[in-house]
């Protein structure tokens, strides 16, 4: 770690600091219109139209959840038919082996069960997480994001991205202290 | 309408940030230790019974027959009841967009994860052979059988170990932004590294936002079904069975006005100490614990009308048995456990009529208390119907041995070691959704657009 000099350092793009959830959120339209793809805005919390001003396509984590919960609706009467008809039929107060009213609260547990594993798995798949390492974090302002700070940053895989043009182009809208995230 | 601001005293991104962080980031105190090995010592006591409980069977309990149900299933209700406020604070006042959730629902969030695991410790116990206590689960076994599907206690099991699976992926979604806040402001190493892993590698970059957002309001539309049914569930309990007090349909919705109810005293209880102890007053506002108290005030008449059916009910139905049943319950052997849980849960609640006793925390505290006696006490009621069955040749009265109170009193001890483990660690206030409500968290704040 201690020469510096010798290792190579790899370049993962540049970020600029904005002043509040306004700025960030003109930002994010200014980088979106000038034709960037990959990029990011990063917040202590979410900001109201974000999304919008990012050109974000709709989250695909319903989706998942709800197949989740599909799974598990399948799974939850699946089981109980199978282990009441087939492999170990009873005949318990009367009952016909597939009573399906009595397997209400078992099937509709397995469904919400399910159902949140797909949404909390299918959130960490997208956002692919856990990611220990990313670029940003090479950045020491970029530690204020979680507090009170706002980023965008741009990566360097983004078509149009050329180290100076993107510099000058987040000084031009407003950003404050850009850096290039560079190191190890 | 202009609504007072959820959050007081003009605070900033930054104030927030600091002031819920130096509480997990501050040195142990010796207040802490000494509260901690109070609590611990509560948890010997509780390993303790278990262990006695193990080795002798369920007959150091005080059960008899016809009382096969004792003090295990009503601190099962009791602390099962708790947890459902946490959830209806995170899960449905997230839907109705109720944004002054966002200064309690942590702490909730955790008393309800503690709850249920209290709560799960007796029926796991009271099975009797603990170590085939994974009968309960449908895992191929020695005996080659499975769960018997048509019974509500298995439906229980389903549906509890649901619940604190749920609630356990929800809370944890939600503390991630504040890990990476800790995490980012970590000096010692130990933290870097501890807090690094468990933030997952957060950047709050909005691309991760907005399935973060998806996976929470998908988690609170799941949640919110779920915390209506385990209770219906638990109550089906009583419910499903042939006993003259319990064999009614106005149980579910009964019990589960009931446990949000018992929650919300429970919340407050826990949320009066912390906010004290910690100066959180500009955050978890009057206005906060006023809200609160409506939602008990409405809950504690839910209740209370729930009493009142029963008995008109009772007599409308033109059953002696059930009749029987009522009469006794109010004047009976356990009519002085009735009165209190009526006094408790019907009376105690009316004085939140009066704003002023809404705002009052030391009065309200002391209502809070109460509440929690008495909703213990309403599932002993319940429970208690148990000692006067059919035939009065085999009537009994049931009495708690040491060893039932000496659990009892233990799973309190578990509950605050993990509370204080909680407020000792982790950001006790939801920072970036608290963030996320003042007023400059609105990008068109100012009206500069």
């Amino acid at each position: 770690m201690s020469d510096k000099s010798v290792t190579p350092k790899t370049e993962y793009g540049v970020v600029a600091r904005f002043e509040d959830p306004g700025a960030l959120l003109h930002a994010a339209e200014k980088v979106r219109d000038a034709g960037y793809t990959k990029f990011d805005c990063h917040s202590p919390f979410p900001i109201h139209g974000m999304d919008q001003a990012m050109g974000l396509k709709q989250s695909k984590v319903g989706l998942i959840a709800g197949a989740g919960a599909t799974f598990g609706f399948i799974l939850g009467l699946w089981l109980q038919w199978w282990t009441s008809t087939i492999d170990y039929p009873i005949v318990i107060a009367g009952k016909p082996f597939f009573s399906y009213q009595a397997y209400v609260p078992v099937t509709f547990g397995l469904t919400v069960l399910f159902g949140a594993i797909g949404a909390v798995a299918g959130m960490f798949h997208v956002n692919r997480m856990p990611q220990w390492f990313h670029g940003v974090f090479h950045s020491e302002n970029f530690a204020r994001f979680s507090d009170d700070a706002f980023f965008v940053s741009i990566e360097k895989d983004d078509p149009k991205y050329d180290r100076t043009g993107a510099l000058e182009f987040l000084k031009s809208i407003g950003g404050a202290e850009p850096e290039v995230l560079e190191g190890e | 309408m202009v609504d007072e601001p959820l959050i007081t005293g003009n605070q900033t991104f930054h104030s927030i940030t600091d002031t819920v962080s130096k509480i997990a980031e501050r040195k142990t105190t010796v207040t802490w230790l000494a509260l901690i090995g109070m609590a611990l010592s509560l948890v010997l006591v509780l390993l303790g019974s278990i262990g006695y409980l193990v080795w002798e069977g369920i007959g150091v309990w005080g059960l008899n027959i016809p009382v096969a149900w004792g003090w295990a299933i009503v601190n099962f209700v009791f602390w099962v009841g708790i947890g459902h406020a946490g959830t209806l604070i995170s899960a449905i006042l997230h839907l109705f967009r109720q944004q002054w959730r966002t200064s309690i629902n942590r702490f909730a969030e955790a008393m309800t994860l503690f709850a249920v695991i209290c709560a799960l410790i007796f029926p796991g116990i009271h099975v009797g052979r603990i170590w085939v206590a994974y009968w309960l689960f449908p895992v191929p076994n020695q005996m080659q059988m499975w769960p018997q599907f048509r019974s509500p206690l298995l439906w229980d099991v389903f549906a509890v170990s649901v619940y604190f699976t749920v609630s356990l992926m929800f809370w944890y979604v939600g503390l991630i932004p504040d890990l990476a806040t800790l995490r980012d402001r970590a000096k010692t190493k130990v933290r870097k590294i501890v807090l690094g892993i468990a933030s997952l590698g957060w950047r709050g970059g909005n691309r991760q936002w907005i399935n973060y957002e998806r996976a929470y309001l998908v988690l609170a539309g799941l949640s919110t079904p779920l915390v209506l049914s385990v209770h219906s569930v638990v109550s089906t309990d009583f419910a499903v069975s042939m006993v003259p007090g319990w064999h009614t349909t106005i149980f579910p919705p009964y019990f589960v006005a009931g446990a949000i109810f018992s929650g919300f005293a429970m919340v407050m209880t826990l949320g009066i100490i912390v906010r004290k102890i910690f100066k959180l007053e500009h955050i978890i506002t009057l206005n906060h614990l006023e809200k609160m108290n409506k939602i008990m005030l409405l809950t504690g008449m839910m209740v209370g009308y729930a009493y009142s059916c029963e008995f008109f009910i009772a007599w409308y139905s033109g059953n002696t048995y059930e009749a029987f049943t009522f009469v006794n319950r109010a004047f009976g052997p356990y009519a002085w456990a009735y009165w209190i849980m009526v006094s408790c849960n019907v009376l105690v609640p009316q004085i939140f009529w009066f704003k002023k006793i809404r705002r009052n925390v030391a009065v309200m505290f002391v209502a809070t208390i109460f509440i929690n006696i008495g909703m213990w006490f309403e599932r002993f009621v319940i429970v208690m119907s148990l000692a006067r069955d059919f035939l009065p040749s085999s009537w009994d009265y049931y009495s708690p041995t040491i060893w039932d109170v000496a659990t009892f009193v233990g799973s309190f001890g578990l509950f605050f070691t993990l509370f204080l483990l909680f407020i000792r660690f982790f950001p006790i206030i939801a920072m970036a959704e608290v963030k996320g409500v003042l007023p400059q968290a609105d990008p068109h704040h100012g009206g500069k657009h």
